[in-house]
């Protein structure tokens, strides 16, 4: 397998993963929680490394995994005091723990390649270079291994928990009254979270895996209401994003994560802009599609209100318009060819206009609505 | 080494000493606003999108002045801030959320264009690393300036639109029915927020700047109600971070300046929480015992006088008797200890216990008072 194939595999499992266990972090309101835990999870590989004094040692991610869960809980500490929010409490742990994480490094590790500037940005063109070897044969990168586990951990989590997960996401209560220990359920999935943060932090670095995490759900989110198939939806972004990013990369020799995360806030950008009803265009658009009916059932209302009355003649004067609804003369004139284009008024031959029966009926039925 | 003598005269230390000082008056004073308005993590944020400004900025001036790098910072995190706004105006995607993308959209963007910078044949783009991880220690005294400049504008920003901001913070819908623009000080007041941010980040470094914006304020909530003691307490408190840090890591070897001021941040956030008077989580504890303490012995004194009207004349009863009645929930010699102190029981040498008229007063007082015969 070339270098190039394997990276791109590597960035594919890695993304789908984060961004599985990102689409609960995004609907439980809990995404910055994934940028907290990306840094914490440091601390817990630098403390275990002083135990074990192995880089490549196993515990490091379960070290990493278990500092994830303990950021989680140390927040809601916090929180519980009610003498901080949640929001200030998570911008206070984290980065206290990561100044921990950094001194440490800096005082007792600076000779060992621990270095902060992997923390943060990774390598993920490194990952061919680390193979597994099992008995002296190479199976492969190390990473696509260990992310390829953690995703098959994701997607088994929601798998197997999926009710739960989405019970306890919309409607916590419920899901309590229904015994379905949201709780419980809460530190499973941030562990499940902790655990994915640290797989692929080794790979891209903590920024990428809170992008990962965040932005292809949310795209996904604008893009369905069914949950099943936001969950697709993110993981095909995810997968496309990873693509492009590694192939910008190359092309323009920039960082890999870099460029995956771009790409990410793209296809963001896209989905913000032309997702079909939910995208800023489409929404644009139909807003001004409604100002044009509800002006069109404004005049068939302004004609039935008059209808048949002494002032009526004058009142139905389609100049007349401009005085008492307040309509610039091309605005009229556009509402009242699209409303007899509808059928909902005729035009008379001396500048009258007058109401057919469907114009009678819509007006008469907004009215009673 | 004589870390006092030091601050004066090392030029070194002093400089770090005071950029960190005045980092920490501006960005404990705007945080304050940031904290009230639940809007802690904006500064996460602010202080990541900033990257790829400073990157741009370089790329386009071509100098690593501290100054320019800064505006660009400012112009990006500002547009990092707009993003977010729209975003979550214009459609569903929860705010949390929106902050996050801008976060690690724009700094996975920066990184991009800092890979690119490596390759210019102008290289070393070390000078805009410490914007990274913040290097607080090749500080210059004019960056310093910079810093003092800009920090004195946000400061005057925040005096002069005094009102304006104290009712955007707790009030928005009235400021509104004021007919006052709430929108434009909104942004106004998030403009000078991105300020108080990218001068801080070359000392702290953009992943723990949020806490220089949210620690001194958090710190400062805790000891008061008021606006304006609130600001100037954060302003001090983050000015005292800021200079202990300083010295602190100058005082040891191979300690990082950045983590260490935002670790003395954090400990008065922490020493707060526990002491502060009202809030603070040690004198909640003594107040839950204070009360847990009377209202065992208001329960056992009910007991003595329910004892006591069972017999004639006075009868002690040992405190066993009390201790079953309780059901042996309660610890009930304490308890009789203390209603002897206050004069309402009276114990003998057997070991026998009773009220006293005092003690059946006040029982009969807080029978009447809870409406229940004793």
């Amino acid at each position: 397998m070339s270098i190039e194939l394997e990276i791109q595999i590597v960035a594919v499992v890695v993304s789908v993963s984060c961004s599985l266990a990102g689409v609960f972090l995004v609907l439980r309101r809990m995404a910055l929680m994934s940028d907290a835990i990306s840094h914490t999870v440091l601390l817990g590989i630098v403390l275990v490394f002083f135990v074990t004094r192995d880089i490549s040692s196993p515990f490091l991610v379960l070290g990493a995994a278990a500092m994830g869960v303990a950021t989680v809980g140390l927040v809601e500490l916090m929180r519980r005091t009610r003498l901080v929010r949640e929001d200030a409490s998570i911008g206070l742990v984290f980065p206290a723990l990561f100044s921990i994480a950094v001194i440490l490094i800096t005082r007792y590790a600076g000779s060992v390649h621990l270095d902060t500037d992997a923390v943060l940005l990774g390598e993920i063109a490194f990952a061919p270079f680390r193979r597994l070897e099992v008995n002296g044969v190479d199976l492969g990168p190390r990473s696509l291994w260990v992310m390829g586990g953690i995703l098959l951990l994701n997607i088994t989590f929601i798998a197997l928990l999926y009710k739960e997960l989405k019970l306890s996401t919309f409607d916590p209560g419920l899901a309590a009254a229904l015994g379905f220990a949201p709780g419980l359920l809460h530190y499973a999935f941030m562990t499940l979270v902790s655990i994915t943060a640290v797989g692929a932090f080794d790979t891209v670095g903590s920024i990428l895996v809170v992008a990962l995490m965040i932005t292809p759900p949310a795209t996904a989110y604008l893009l369905s209401d069914s949950l099943p198939r936001v969950l697709i939806l993110s993981a095909v972004i995810a997968a496309v994003a990873a693509l492009a990013g590694f192939w910008t990369a190359w092309l323009v020799d920039a960082s890999i994560a870099g460029c995956m995360a771009t790409a990410a806030g793209l296809l963001f950008l896209l989905a913000f802009l032309l997702a079909p009803e939910r995208g800023v265009i489409a929404m644009a658009r139909r807003r001004e599609r409604q100002r044009w009916e509800f002006a069109r059932l404004m005049l068939a209302i302004h004609l039935l209100h008059h209808e048949g009355a002494a002032e009526a003649a004058e009142e139905s004067r389609e100049a007349h318009l401009g005085e008492h609804l307040r309509w610039k003369p091309a605005f009229a004139r556009r509402v009242v060819r699209e409303a007899e284009e509808d059928a909902l008024l005729v035009r008379l031959g001396d500048g009258r206009l007058e109401l057919t029966d469907t114009g009678r009926d819509s007006a008469r039925r907004a009215m009673l609505m | 080494m004589n870390p006092f003598r030091d601050l004066l005269f090392d030029y070194t230390l002093r400089t770090v000493a005071l950029g960190a000082g005045t980092l920490g008056i501006v960005a404990g004073a705007l945080g304050t606003y940031a904290v009230l308005r639940r809007q802690s993590l904006l500064g996460d944020a602010i202080s990541h999108a900033a990257l790829p400004g400073i990157v741009l900025a370089f790329i386009l001036t071509g100098t690593r002045s501290t100054l320019v790098l800064v505006l660009g910072a400012a112009i990006a995190g500002w547009l990092g801030t707009l993003v977010v706004m729209t975003v979550v105006r214009h459609s569903r995607v929860p705010e949390d959320s929106a902050l996050g993308i801008v976060l690690s959209v724009f700094f996975g963007a920066g990184l991009v264009l800092l890979t690119y910078v490596q390759k210019l044949p102008d290289a070393s783009q070390a000078g805009l690393d410490r914007f990274l991880f913040g290097q607080a220690a090749t500080m210059l005294e004019r960056d310093v300036g910079v810093i003092a400049a800009l920090g004195a504008i946000a400061l005057l920003a925040v005096v002069i639109f005094w009102k304006e901001f104290k009712l955007l913070s707790f009030d928005p819908e009235f400021g509104a029915a004021l007919g006052m623009p709430m929108r434009a000080i909104d942004i106004l007041l998030t403009t000078f927020l991105v300020i108080a941010i990218v001068i801080g980040l070359q000392t702290v470094g953009v992943v723990l700047m949020s806490a220089m914006v949210i620690a001194p304020a958090a710190a400062a909530r805790q000891w008061t109600n008021s606006l304006s003691i609130m600001v100037l307490l954060a302003a001090a408190f983050g000015a005292l971070a800021g200079v202990t840090g300083a010295v602190l890591s100058a005082s040891a070897e191979h300690v990082p300046t950045g983590p260490t001021i935002v670790l003395a941040a954090t400990m008065l956030v922490l020493i707060s929480m526990a002491v502060a008077p009202e809030r603070g989580l040690v004198w909640a504890a003594f107040r839950r015992r204070r009360q847990r303490s009377r209202i065992r012995a208001d329960a056992v004194l009910g007991d003595l006088y329910a004892l006591a009207a069972q017999h004639e004349g006075e009868h002690a009863h040992h405190v066993s008797v009390i201790e079953a009645m309780r059901a042996g929930r309660t610890d009930v010699r304490r308890a009789l200890t203390v209603l002897e102190e206050r004069g309402l029981a009276r114990s003998d040498p057997a070991g026998g216990w009773t009220i006293t008229p005092e003690g059946r007063a006040e029982a009969e007082q807080g029978a009447n008072e809870s409406g229940e015969s004793a």
